[in-house]
């Protein structure tokens, strides 16, 4: 354990820790932009700066390893005053939009130019332009809202091996583009648009839908496989419009194309909507309420025990469905129709 | 007659560049008809091409000397070769006329050679004449009678620092390396060399290549690193070209490879070549773009020197800082430590530029007063215009006014003062240099330079040069300098790497010592040394005027009316003060205001 | 799973055979992707050249249902090497003796023959994975369907066996679970042959705990798996059948021939959430509810219990599966059911009473991440690992278990000159029920099509793009070919999701006679243009 002062707190931290770990970890709050503990140290946004006994400048704090001894300080004017300038020149390179902006209510940025109150910008001069080139089915990019904090980038490269996207031209100009400046084309996993503190980076199936208010977040399960990832499903009117998923569980809030951005089948109009009977071979299917559905299946159930054994009925349970729902199927068979002719898809 | 007949031709990228290619030509033309190689004076006659000798601006430069009597002549073309050889070297009278002047020795004598020294003299191709110049031997003393440590501490004790601008002392940095990690070690040779105006590593490579590998050899010994780079940019093709044809030599003599000098110890040296982005000349973006990155640099710490390329212990250093290697473990620590001031030891290779007489590169000795690199070496201020500010550091740097004209230069006067050694630029600036334009100049570079990485120096820059540009635009509001100064020192205090920490500079040391221009800009609209054309009134001195029509027919907007053979006149309510009459005027007929 | 996905980031060695894991299961592909960020070696063996060979130390592209002479070869190599971990083998094992020979004539040069891999690779491949230290294998349906397939687990456990790694962590055997809740859906006793936690219906001290719990007697024969359903049902021993969230019309091999058993039927009860291929069939079709709409548990391939939580209602009619089945619990069985709306949790600590294997969980415990069974207590933190100190059989010790040469059910010949395999794509799930019910999805990968070497289209006279005819000796199928490298010459590909182009319809249901699994991973066919 290394031994250091943050902010006159006394602390006892792992030697692999970052300052930012330390402080974050005593509870201390340091702004950041570019941080998520999942990647590796960036030092980009610059808004982690702290000051370092011995060192005469301040450092990065995501970025720079604790030492014994150290002392730290989080909160100073000249800190305060550093960040709130790097804040203010963002602000000066950002449309303002908030008000119509997908990424209103959950973005970073908008965060810290409130908690620095910065109504007014002493800078003004030229905005980046942004052509939008999207044409594919799940991102939409707004790259004049891109902050460069480089999370994009680093996701697409750390976490997913993918690379399709890369910094390109210098400068203020500098942009995150796909080779040549053209769409998308990569897999999709859409962990570019969950690491993204603003809205330069969005799901085309959220747009429109709505922000803040009234929305309910429901933590559950993907339902595409066998990795089990936690979703955090955000609803409103009953209608799921956004998945999400929390970085603190076993997946670590990554998911990929279809768990991200494959839920909108449970809005489809082609959802079975009533029980449906066939009452004679070859006939159609014809709309019945509950009770008769449900009357005709055990009729016919009781009727085939009776007649060929319990046997002559089978089940075919689901590996989509529930361990409740499986649980029961099972017993329905084996203790209620009295047959062990039940089994499901595994081998498929 | 059996005289020794030497003919050194320059033949560094400036010497190429003003000919001397077709000078070397011309002299194996003119030697072979007059019949000197071989039938007269066999093999005491040597045609010989040699490195920059830093007077580029007098290229090319030659030297002649027959029966160890020298000439050195100055700009020197191809059609001039038959009468050099047929009078001096044939006929033994050298051509008076074409010899250099007092000022090519003024320039020279003042200077203190022990990087350069070789570099007019030697064939860069040709690994026997560095061998011939004690070439080899300090690394060969390293491998076969020092330990590492030993060698660490020769270099720490000869107070060597790092030429690439930061200062930091090499043996200490060696010695880090050396105790960090205990596997695999890199030893990188930074050439890529991006401050507009800075050629000394160029200078040196194509001069003298093997100095360098000698370095990088007995650098990588003591460090422990088997494995060298050199990153060096692409728009050096000479440089790259003498590179190569050394380590190719080194090779093939064993000085580069397995078993060095009969020992254990093993070394390769690759070159990388660098697309030219300025800011791989930081440390860390250097080592990115080697990986095959974006040249993007990353927070220290950890240093290089502790996770370096691929995450191994790495010493990176500059050129010039690895050409002062061999000469130290030759001649000892104290004997280099025997020229420089306080704690700068040693010389200092710098690229003199701007209002002055004689530019080019030079070599001094550290703590040598500004005064006498300006009126010595460089032979004072071009057309006896005022002395201004000399800007030091390169786009990094600062600018330095006349009240510091005794300033002895080192890192620290230099940083005192609020500029910077940086790689050695030295742009000298006169009366007719606007410091608001300069430090705007600066900026422009730095801002289309940034790697985008970070917020201050991304944005940062962009909003300083915003402002810059209103000023000379003659915008300038209530409250810029202030603006900019505060901005200024935000970018400096909060940026990512050196280059973004340094943007600021000019900007801060113009503010400092020339507040007055721009307060001169916002307040009375007017730019006291007539260069920002937004702020000036163009018009005719009918007096003057011939009235030969260059001015109107160089007037992209029509505002310049008069009759041919009459003064013309500048209507200014359509004049855009773009200052093309001003340029074309041979008359000087054209005044600004 | 015997390890957690977690424990992946870990492994020295991976040998990943028979998953095209980066689409298959992308989330426990990244910490492959990140165990090789790490410095592991990576062995991917796959006939094609699928994403995963891109971060590969080295790529064994074996023929399509040699799997098991690959991985004895490599044993052969391990044993001829003094690889083995001599002492697991004598603490952890039993049955070497008898198993050793049989890994004599597999030597790398046979193998070599019948897999295409070169014999070098093949022993480069067996020393990186013996050497690790930490070697995990990851398998999946690619080694599962074939009428070897038994044999290509039990291969694979043998070389897991032989180097000693199993039973510690970050080193194991891992087949990965192609659904969400196939684990649950075992796990709950959807086997003919076993109740919840595994317990055998002929075991008469399970039985009579289940008998007692329930209430009621149990059947003490084992039923038919569900490829031996389709069999029955054709020869009419099976009159009625109730399909629970499933397709088999499209997935099953051979799905002609599985049409036919469902007609054959006199009653079929289709439960699902769209109108599938199946649910045409139907004589009574049930509206369920997506994920989204229900309470329970899900249990993920790394043995994981986590909680589904409903966030949405039902659309229309449309019910809960839980009420469904509970609603037929209630009429079929007389009993008084599970609450109504029938309360998930309560039947959740009714399994928990009864399988050891999860006592000690609780939708309380499960809360924040879940837990991994087992987890016998309810102070137990789950398990992350299998088998640290026994294996699940009597006296604790692992079986090693000869597996022959088994060649596939139908190989290309004259007729049928071409091998297909199939699989499935990143951007659709399954028979694509859902996926290609997702506008985005769809978007993504809007239509079948059958993969074909360079080579093969010159042959046959193709270009990329065109459509062509796939046939076998069950069906035919139109498609777009795709020209390209993924696969090796005489060897085709489709993905299985597209019901226009059913590939299914092309597969062998030819069975593994010991698992009932169908061969869908190997047929002969041929393409002809147009």
């Amino acid at each position: 354990m290394i031994h250091l002062t943050i902010d006159g707190k006394n602390l006892a931290v792992p030697a692999a820790n970052t300052v930012l770990e330390a402080a974050r970890s005593a509870g201390i709050a340091i702004p950041t932009l570019c941080h998520d503990e999942r990647l590796a140290p960036y030092g980009g946004c610059r808004l982690c700066l702290v000051e370092i006994d011995g060192m005469a400048k301040p450092v990065t704090s995501c970025t720079t390893p604790v030492r014994e001894g150290m002392v730290v300080r989080t909160v100073s004017e000249r800190l305060y005053r550093l960040r709130r300038t790097i804040v203010e020149l963002l602000l000066s390179d950002h449309p303002n939009d908030c008000m119509t902006c997908i990424g209103n209510g959950d973005c970073t940025l908008q965060e810290l130019a409130y908690s620095y109150g910065l109504r007014e910008n002493r800078f003004h001069g030229a905005r980046r332009e942004h052509h939008r080139v999207d044409a594919n089915p799940f991102i939409t990019r707004e790259q004049n809202k891109c902050v460069l904090c480089g999370l994009c980038v680093r996701v697409c490269e750390e976490v997913q091996g993918v690379s399709a996207i890369g910094f390109a031209d210098r400068g203020f100009e500098t942009k995150i583009v796909p080779p040549f400046g053209e769409d998308l084309n990569c897999e999709f996993c859409g962990q570019c648009v969950a690491v993204c503190p603003t809205g330069a980076l969005s799901a085309r199936l959220w747009a429109g839908k709505p922000r803040t208010g009234g929305i309910t977040s429901t933590r559950t399960v993907c339902t595409f496989c066998g990795c089990g990832c936690n979703l955090t499903l955000k609803c409103k009117a009953n209608e799921v419009f956004r998945v999400d998923s929390e970085p603190t569980t076993h997946n670590r809030g990554w998911l990929c194309v279809k768990g991200r951005f494959g839920y909108d089948f449970i809005n489809s109009p082609e959802r079975l909507r009533t029980p449906l009977i066939r009452r004679s071979k070859g006939g159609p299917l014809e709309a019945v309420d509950w009770p008769e559905a449900l009357q005709h299946i055990a009729a016919r159930v009781t009727r085939f025990k009776a007649e060929h054994g319990p046997d002559a009925f089978a089940g075919l349970s689901s590996a989509r469905c529930t361990n409740e729902e499986n649980y029961l199927f099972q017993k329905l068979l084996r203790a209620a129709i009295g047959t062990n002719n039940v089994d499901h898809c595994a081998r498929y | 007659m059996n005289e020794e007949i030497v003919v050194n031709v320059c033949m560094g990228t400036g010497g190429i560049a003003a000919g001397g290619e077709q000078v070397m030509a011309a002299f194996r033309r003119e030697f072979a008809e007059a019949g000197i190689s071989g039938a007269r004076v066999g093999e005491n006659c040597r045609l010989h091409k040699v490195g920059c000798r830093g007077f580029c601006a007098r290229d090319v430069l030659v030297d002649v000397a027959v029966g160890g009597q020298a000439s050195t002549y100055q700009y020197i073309q191809a059609e001039m070769v038959p009468r050099l050889v047929r009078e001096h070297v044939l006929g033994g009278r050298p051509v008076a006329e074409w010899l250099v002047g007092e000022d090519y020795h003024t320039f020279h004598d003042n200077q203190c050679k022990r990087i350069l020294g070789d570099l007019g003299r030697i064939d860069p191709e040709d690994i026997d004449e560095y061998l011939a110049a004690d070439g080899y031997q300090a690394a060969e003393k390293a491998l076969t009678t020092l330990s590492p440590a030993e060698v660490i501490e020769i270099i720490k004790e000869s107070g060597l620092r790092g030429r690439g601008g930061g200062g930091f002392p090499t043996g200490v940095k060696w010695q880090f390396c050396a105790a960090a990690g205990d596997g695999q070690r890199y030893i990188i040779c930074n050439a890529d060399e991006g401050d507009p105006g800075a050629f000394m590593d160029r200078s040196i490579i194509e001069g003298n290549p093997h100095a360098v590998l000698e370095g990088m050899i007995i650098g990588a010994y003591a460090i422990g690193a088997t494995l060298g780079y050199v990153y060096i940019r692409a728009e050096y093709p000479l440089a790259v070209e003498r590179l190569r044809c050394a380590l190719r030599q080194a090779e093939e003599r064993g000085y580069l490879g397995e078993n060095l000098f009969g020992g254990q110890f093993a070394l390769r040296i690759k070159v990388k070549l660098g697309a030219g982005a300025f800011v791989c000349g930081e440390e860390t973006a250097l080592i990115a773009s080697i990986e095959g990155e974006r040249g993007m640099p990353r927070a220290k710490p950890p240093f290089p020197a502790q996770q370096g390329l691929w995450g191994k212990p790495t010493v990176i250093n500059n050129v010039e800082t690895l050409a002062n290697v061999p000469p130290i473990i030759r001649h000892g620590a104290a004997w280099y430590a025997a020229v420089g001031s306080g704690k700068s030891k040693g010389t200092k290779v710098i690229a003199l530029t701007g209002k002055i007489r004689n530019t080019g590169l030079i070599e001094i000795p550290m703590g040598m007063p500004l005064k006498d690199i300006i009126y010595k070496i460089g032979g004072g201020i071009e057309g006896d215009r005022l002395f201004k500010a000399v800007q030091t550091g390169g786009p990094s740097g600062g600018c330095i006014p006349q009240q510091h004209i005794d300033l002895a230069v080192d890192y620290e006067n230099l940083a005192a003062v609020g500029s910077m050694m940086g790689s050695g630029g030295m742009v000298v600036l006169d009366e007719s240099d606007c410091m608001v334009n300069i430090a705007k100049f600066f900026l422009q570079f730095t801002q289309a330079e940034s790697c985008g990485k970070c917020v201050p120096c991304r944005i940062g820059t962009k909003r300083l040069l915003e402002i810059l540009t209103r000023i000379t635009e003659g915008q300038g509001r209530e409250g810029d300098i202030e603006l900019l100064q505060s901005l200024a020192e935000d970018v400096r205090d909060s940026s990512l790497c050196g280059l973004g920490m340094s943007a600021p500079n000019p900007v801060l040391s113009t503010l400092r010592y020339f507040r007055h221009e721009y307060e001169a800009h916002i307040k009375q609209r007017k730019c006291p040394a007539k260069v920002c054309n937004h702020l000036l009134t163009f018009f005719i001195r009918p007096d003057s005027c011939v009235g030969c029509t260059m001015c109107a027919r160089a007037c992209s907007v029509k505002a310049i009316s008069g009759e041919s053979k009459q003064p013309h006149h500048i209507d200014q309510k359509l004049c855009i003060r773009c200052g093309s009459c001003f340029d074309v005027c041979k008359f000087n007929a054209v005044l600004k205001e | 799973m015997t390890n957690s996905v977690a424990e992946i980031a870990d492994n020295k060695a991976l040998l990943v055979i028979g998953s095209n894991t980066t689409e298959n299961h992308p989330i426990i592909a990244l910490r492959m992707k990140e165990a090789v960020a790490r410095g592991a070696r990576l062995i991917v063996a796959d006939p094609r050249r699928i994403p995963l060979t891109g971060f590969a130390s080295l790529w064994l592209r074996h023929k399509p249902g040699t799997d098991a002479v690959l991985l004895n070869a490599m044993m052969h190599v391990i044993l001829d090497e003094g690889l083995a971990d001599r002492d697991f083998i004598a603490r952890r094992t039993e049955g070497f003796e008898a198993f050793a020979p049989s890994l004599a004539s597999f030597t790398p040069e046979f193998a070599e023959e019948i897999t295409a891999v070169p014999a070098a690779l093949i022993r480069e491949a067996a020393r990186v994975y013996a050497t690790a230290g930490n070697a995990g294998i990851y398998y999946a349906m690619g080694i599962t369907q074939h009428v070897m397939g038994t044999y290509n687990v039990q291969a694979v456990a043998n070389l897991a066996l032989l180097t000693g790694n199993v039973g510690r962590r970050a080193a194991g055997v891992n087949p990965l679970r192609g659904q969400n809740n196939v684990q649950g859906a075992c796990d709950m006793g959807c086997l003919p042959n076993v109740l919840p936690g595994y317990q055998r219906v002929d075991d008469g001290k399970a039985r009579r705990r289940f008998e007692k719990a329930w209430g009621r007697p149990l059947p003490n024969k084992p039923g038919l798996t569900a490829t031996e359903m389709t069999a029955a049902m054709l020869d009419g021993r099976l009159k009625g059948l109730y399909i629970f969230g499933e397709n088999p019309a499209l997935s099953d091999p051979n799905s002609n021939h599985s049409r036919k058993a469902f007609a054959n039927l006199d009653f079929l009860v289709v439960q699902d959430i769209f109108m599938t291929e199946t649910a045409q069939l139907a004589d009574v079709v049930l509206p369920g509810a997506s994920f989204a709409e229900k309470e329970g548990t899900f249990t993920s391939s790394e043995r994981r219990v986590q909680r589904v939580r409903q966030a949405i209602e039902p659309p229309g009619q449309a019910r809960s599966d839980l009420w469904i089945i509970d609603q037929l619990w209630r009429r079929l069985s007389e009993d008084e059911g599970y609450g109504d709306p029938p309360q998930a949790e309560r039947i959740f600590t009714e399994v928990a009473a009864l399988w050891p294997g999860i006592a000690g969980m609780s939708y309380r415990r499960l809360e924040e991440d879940g837990l991994q069974w087992p987890c016998p207590a309810e102070d137990h933190p789950g398990t992350d690992y299998l088998f640290k100190e026994d294996f699940n059989r009597p006296g604790g010790r692992a079986l090693f278990s000869a597996v022959p040469f088994v060649s596939s059910g139908e190989l290309p010949d004259r007729d049928y000159p071409l091998l297909l395999t199939t699989g499935r794509e990143l951007f659709h799930y399954h028979t694509g029920t859902m996926t290609r019910r997702s506008a985005g999805l769809n978007a993504a990968a809007p239509e079948a099509f059958v993969e074909l070497s360079e080579l093969d289209a010159d042959i046959l006279g193709i270009s990329d793009g065109e459509m062509v005819a796939v046939s076998s000796r069950r069906g035919a199928i139109r498609l777009k070919a795709r020209v390209g490298a993924m696969v090796p010459r005489g060897v085709v590909f489709i993905p299985f999701h597209y019901r226009e182009a059913a590939a299914n319809l092309l597969t062998n249901d030819a069975m593994d006679p010991t698992c009932k699994i169908m061969e869908a991973k190997v047929c002969a066919v041929r393409i002809t243009k147009g």
